[in-house]
């Protein structure tokens, strides 16, 4: 947060026009991730079940939380029915999420601030067994 | 809570388990808001599941115990951790897995083969008894006389009696089903929502029938669904695990695709709203249990009577059983035949004047979605 204000400022500021531009693209990052879904959920999918993906960090964020990733997947992923997989601005309750294979009720859902290499598995529960 | 001090840095992975106090917290647990480590989750799921089975007495040593296992999440977990508990705690039980074909291709075929893998995995033999065998119709063939409005009634009054059709001829003592505490809740509301009176009062028992020739137990009554998905699943590619006892274990094979027949319309909203109050308050699911067991009907209730069927032999509370009913209406070509308001072969047997009561009696019998029976 501290470094996307500051860097409007610099916009605002700066004489030189050109210089943001390139600085905040150097600034978003590029994480590779493996997400996998279960249960289900890979049929929103194609049908596959692990993705090895390469995500930006939002503009001029320097981290990637998990509501950027199921923002980042809902488009870029779930072909249909997405609301077998989104409600609201999180995963549809009974939606188990595991990030490095912990619950991510522990690591606070949608503040879960994800690094390189991260493993993201989606599992729904709902359906019948 | 005190774990508090430790502070939360990244991913929660400063918080230890705490029952260990050792290991990295992994879950946490519905049931208790406990953050728990793996090694931890697998001793407390499976010793709370073996506790449930003492305090239930629900085996006696020595019985031959019938799981009904359709190659989902939820009968692969119970096969797996009562063959488990028979070796550690000496149950002296003859396990078998029992599935049933409904006959759908391109779903059961496939669940089928999770079933027969199940039965090398954990060496339990395995019995499948086909709805083709037993009433001469696959589930296919019906879809494509009925179409898709009432198939799923079909399906379940099928499947509960193929359940025990096959069991009999296991010559099981007793079926064991894969029903969790999510199922449990769910059914409850969607009793009251049918005003399905019997049903309410029976479906949350952990034993059901046993009035009958084979009884069916739930082991899985106060266990979260949402531990026996992670149950499997934490299991797998886990470097740690690997190294402790669980090494034997491999990753839990279950098949996860829904019936293409059931779109799964009332309990479908059901089983959202009791994952919308999980996701507030996760008791919320035991409460409404133990709410369906502290229901107390009325006695001056009438309550359907049980019977047995006139044709089969089967126990119901009509003439004929609904299986017969079905089947009677598909041979003769009039599958409408015991749908809904059921005014057909039964009728002579019912009193007029039973009109109140002829409310009852449809909800029984409009069971939608078989995947569950109670």
């Amino acid at each position: 947060m501290k470094s996307e204000s500051r860097d409007r400022e610099i916009e605002v500021e700066g004489c030189d026009a050109v210089l943001p531009s390139p600085f905040s693209k150097i600034r978003s990052l590029n994480m590779q991730l493996t997400l996998e879904f279960g249960g289900g959920l890979e049929l929103l999918c194609e049908s596959v079940k692990v993705h090895k993906v390469n995500v930006d960090t939002p503009n001029e964020a320097e981290k990637l939380t998990m509501k950027d990733l199921l923002s980042w997947v809902s488009t870029n992923l779930i072909k249909e029915r997405p609301e077998m997989f989104m409600k609201g601005d999180s995963v549809r309750p009974g939606v188990l999420v595991l990030v490095n294979d912990c619950d991510w009720e522990l690591s606070g859902q949608l503040d879960t601030t994800l690094e390189e290499k991260d493993v993201v598995v989606f599992i729904s529960t709902l359906h019948g067994g | 809570m005190e774990e508090a001090v430790t502070k939360p840095t990244k991913k929660g992975g400063a918080r230890l388990c705490c029952i260990c106090n050792q290991s990295r917290a992994a879950l946490k647990r519905p049931k208790t808001l406990e953050q728990i480590c793996k090694e931890c989750f697998y001793e407390v799921f499976e010793e709370e599941i073996h506790q449930v089975i003492v305090d239930n007495q629900l085996f006696k040593p020595g019985e031959r115990i019938a799981i009904g296992a359709s190659g989902g999440k939820d009968s692969t977990v119970l096969a797996c951790v009562l063959s488990e508990l028979n070796r550690r705690h000496n149950y002296g039980l003859d396990l078998f897995l029992l599935s049933v074909d409904e006959g759908i291709t391109g779903y059961r075929d496939d669940s089928l083969e999770t079933v027969k893998r199940n039965e090398v995995q954990y060496g339990l033999p395995l019995k499948i008894v086909s709805y083709k065998d037993l009433y001469g119709w696959t589930m296919d063939e019906i879809v494509k006389m009925i179409g898709l409005k009432n198939n799923c009634t079909f399906c379940g009054v099928f499947r509960r009696q193929a359940l025990d059709r096959g069991a009999s001829l296991l010559k099981v003592d007793k079926v064991a089903t894969g029903h969790n505490a999510d199922d449990i809740a769910e059914t409850v509301l969607l009793n009251i929502l049918r005003g399905d009176i019997a049903r309410l009062s029976r479906c949350t028992s952990i034993v059901t029938g046993e009035d009958g020739p084979i009884p069916r137990c739930k082991p899985f009554k106060y266990t979260y669904e949402k531990e026996i998905v992670i149950y499997p699943c934490s299991l797998k590619c886990s470097v740690v695990i690997e190294k402790f006892t669980y090494a034997y274990f491999k990753r839990l094979d279950y098949f996860s695709t829904e019936c293409i027949y059931s779109p799964n319309a009332y309990r479908g909203f059901a089983r959202e709203f009791i994952k919308d109050l999980e996701r507030i308050r996760p008791r919320a699911i035991l409460d409404i249990i133990k709410s369906g067991e502290n229901f107390r009907i009325s006695t001056s209730t009438k309550m359907p009577e049980q019977g047995t069927c006139q044709r089969c032999g089967y126990i119901s509370s009509q003439k004929w059983c609904k299986a017969c009913v079905l089947l009677e209406g598909l041979n003769r070509g009039l599958p409408k035949l015991g749908i809904g308001r059921s005014r057909g072969l039964n009728n002579d047997n019912k009193k007029e004047k039973d009109v109140t009561q002829s409310n009852g009696a449809k909800s029984i019998e409009s069971k939608q979605c078989g995947t569950l029976d109670f």
